[in-house]
């Protein structure tokens, strides 16, 4: 069973407490976006198979949103952190690279740049 | 092109000459080539619909220079870890077209085959188990009569007649009706695979497998072909149809999909006597059963509601899915559960699958068939070749593009089903 550090409160939560809520850092297009851009924040997910960022919330315990970096092909958890965030944070990404040496992040593509 | 063995006819006769030469006769259903340096259309994914998309580019277009590439063995995702449930008591329109013509193919697939896929139209019903789900069921009756798909609405009393082992009271989930489409009902799911991949590879198309595509090469913006673990395969139109992978596949091409992979289970318990001739389904509390001709019950529920490829799913769904269930089949408790396993469904926002041309010219995609594709293996190869032989989706696949979420005009059936096997 998944469990997960919600790091709203601190609770170590088993899924059954859990509701997930999809790909995180979503980019939330603007007044200037055109059909496109729409259909592709609202449909054209990554769906990794790999390391995967995502919304989880706290249903059954603090009721709070929070993110989690995730492995989709082996189920390997590499941390949780706050969804007040464009990016995942620096021990995030040393966490996940530390298991997947092979791995790079790429928001610079199509996340906001820090 | 070396004409491929041929497998035979099998029949009454052939079984009586095998059972006086001690069966050292029978010869191998398919052939297992190594692959060519292209074909006029490659497949990827020897799942059901890759393999039925192959059968009716051969059988409707006359195109037999087809492989059909796959990265483990043929029938071995979902195709074959499937609960087999058959029915086409959709909502929407585009919907009930192709899973009745679907249905329709499986009525006669074994003679067309020549292959028992062992289709038994047993006959199927959704519990209404709220106020909500009667008035939802009884909408979908009245637009199945008028789609032409033959479904009724079911009493609690008729109910319990065509399902003894039912309890009607309760006390969560009483059951207040149910519909019925005396046509749905299950077939063999690997028999299906096997049939399809017999009758492509007597046709001469090469069924390519433990061969795992790895790269899609396109040039200005036209397919090319594909990288494989066997080599570089060339090919003028490429079709993809590999459900949990699709988005990969996509990747692999450039552009992105409206899919998410997730993991759905199945469960069955040790066999027992025949007490169950019909499919139930449950979808207020994501449960639905049949009994196998084994005399196994064949259990499956909802998804997992994390983005997973492992073909492992959680165990909390497994528990609330027998949970449910031996609410309303109470004899269920006493049973032991032999096997469960999961598979990786290839869901959309508005639960329809996707047949449609893509960004790319000369790629075509299959996918999105979710929680619900096993029914859908005739109609959809059957849509899928003529979108591929044509270049433009025929009437069966119109509805089906990836323009639709562009478009906003969804096909919607997570609303009608709930639960979409
Ligand atoms: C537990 C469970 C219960 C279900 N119950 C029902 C039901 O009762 N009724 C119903 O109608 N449907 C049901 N379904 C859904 C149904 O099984 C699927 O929709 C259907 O089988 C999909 O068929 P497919 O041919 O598209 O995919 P698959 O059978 O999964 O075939 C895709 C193939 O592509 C191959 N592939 C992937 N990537 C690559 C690559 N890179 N290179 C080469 N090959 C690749 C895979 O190995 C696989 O064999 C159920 C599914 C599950 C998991
Ligand atoms: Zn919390």
């Amino acid at each position: 069973m998944l469990t997960l550090t919600c790091p709203c409160c601190g609770i170590r939560a088993e899924e059954t407490e859990l509701h997930p809520g999809g790909e995180a850092h979503l980019v939330r297009i603007g007044p200037e976006g055109d059909d496109a851009a729409f259909e592709s924040y609202l449909f054209a997910r990554r769906n990794v198979k790999g390391v995967h960022f995502e919304r989880w919330r706290h249903a059954y315990g603090c009721g709070k949103w929070f993110l989690a970096a995730r492995c989709t092909a082996t189920l390997q958890v590499f941390g949780t952190y706050s969804a007040q965030t464009t990016h995942p944070p620096a021990e995030i990404v040393d966490a996940i690279r530390a298991a997947r040496p092979d791995w790079t992040p790429d928001w610079t593509s199509d996340w906001t740049t820090p | 092109m070396p004409a491929a063995p041929r497998s035979g006819r099998y029949s009454v006769f052939a079984i009586a000459r095998e059972a006086l030469r001690h069966h050292s006769g029978w010869t191998r259903a398919w052939a297992d080539p190594a692959p060519r340096d292209r074909y006029k259309v490659i497949v990827v994914g020897a799942g059901g619909h890759g393999l039925a998309t192959a059968y009716y580019l051969g059988k409707n277009f006359g195109i037999t220079d087809v492989a059909v590439i796959e990265k483990g063995w043929l029938g071995g995702g979902n195709t074959g870890r499937n609960t087999t449930i058959i029915r086409s008591n959709y909502l929407q329109d585009p919907s009930a077209a192709i899973y009745e013509k679907s249905r329709s193919l499986y009525e006669t697939l074994s003679q067309d085959l020549n292959y028992n896929i062992m289709f038994s139209p047993r006959g199927l019903i959704m519990l209404a188990q709220t106020e909500h789900e009667i008035r939802g069921y009884k909408r979908t009756v009245y637009a199945n009569n008028l789609q032409g798909v033959s479904t009724e609405w079911l009493d609690p009393q008729q109910l319990k007649a065509k399902v003894p082992i039912l309890n009607l009271d309760g006390p969560r989930y009483p059951v207040l009706g149910g519909l019925y489409q005396a046509r749905g009902g299950t077939a063999r799911h690997d028999a299906v695979a096997w049939g399809y991949a017999r009758a492509c590879s007597d046709m001469g198309m090469h069924i390519i497998q433990n061969c795992e595509v790895t790269g899609v090469r396109t040039e200005g913006g036209q397919v090319r072909g594909v990288t494989t673990s066997k080599g570089e395969i060339g090919c003028d139109k490429l079709a993809i149809v590999v459900a949990g992978h699709s988005s990969q596949l996509a990747e692999m091409a450039g552009f992105r999909l409206p899919i998410e992979s997730v993991a759905l289970q199945a469960l069955v318990s040790e066999p027992i006597k025949p007490c169950m001739d019909v499919v139930v389904m449950a979808n207020t509390v994501h449960g639905y059963l049949s009994q196998s001709d084994k005399g196994e019950m064949v259990i499956g529920g909802g998804t997992d509601g994390f983005n997973n490829f492992t073909q492992r799913g959680s165990w909390q769904h497994v528990e609330e899915t027998v949970r449910a269930l031996i609410e309303t089949f109470p004899m269920l408790s006493r049973l032991k559960m032999l096997r469960q396993w999961g598979g990786i469904v290839d869901m959309t926002g508005d639960r329809s699958p996707i047949l449609s041309t893509t960004p790319v010219g000369g790629i075509f995609v299959n996918c999105g068939w979710g929680t619900g594709g096993f029914k859908a293996i005739p109609g959809s190869g059957w849509a899928m070749a003529e979108l591929v032989a044509k270049g433009t989706p025929g009437p069966l696949a119109e509805g089906f593009g990836l323009n639709r979420f562009r478009e906003g005009r969804f096909i919607d059936e997570s609303v009608a089903a709930g639960v979409a096997h």
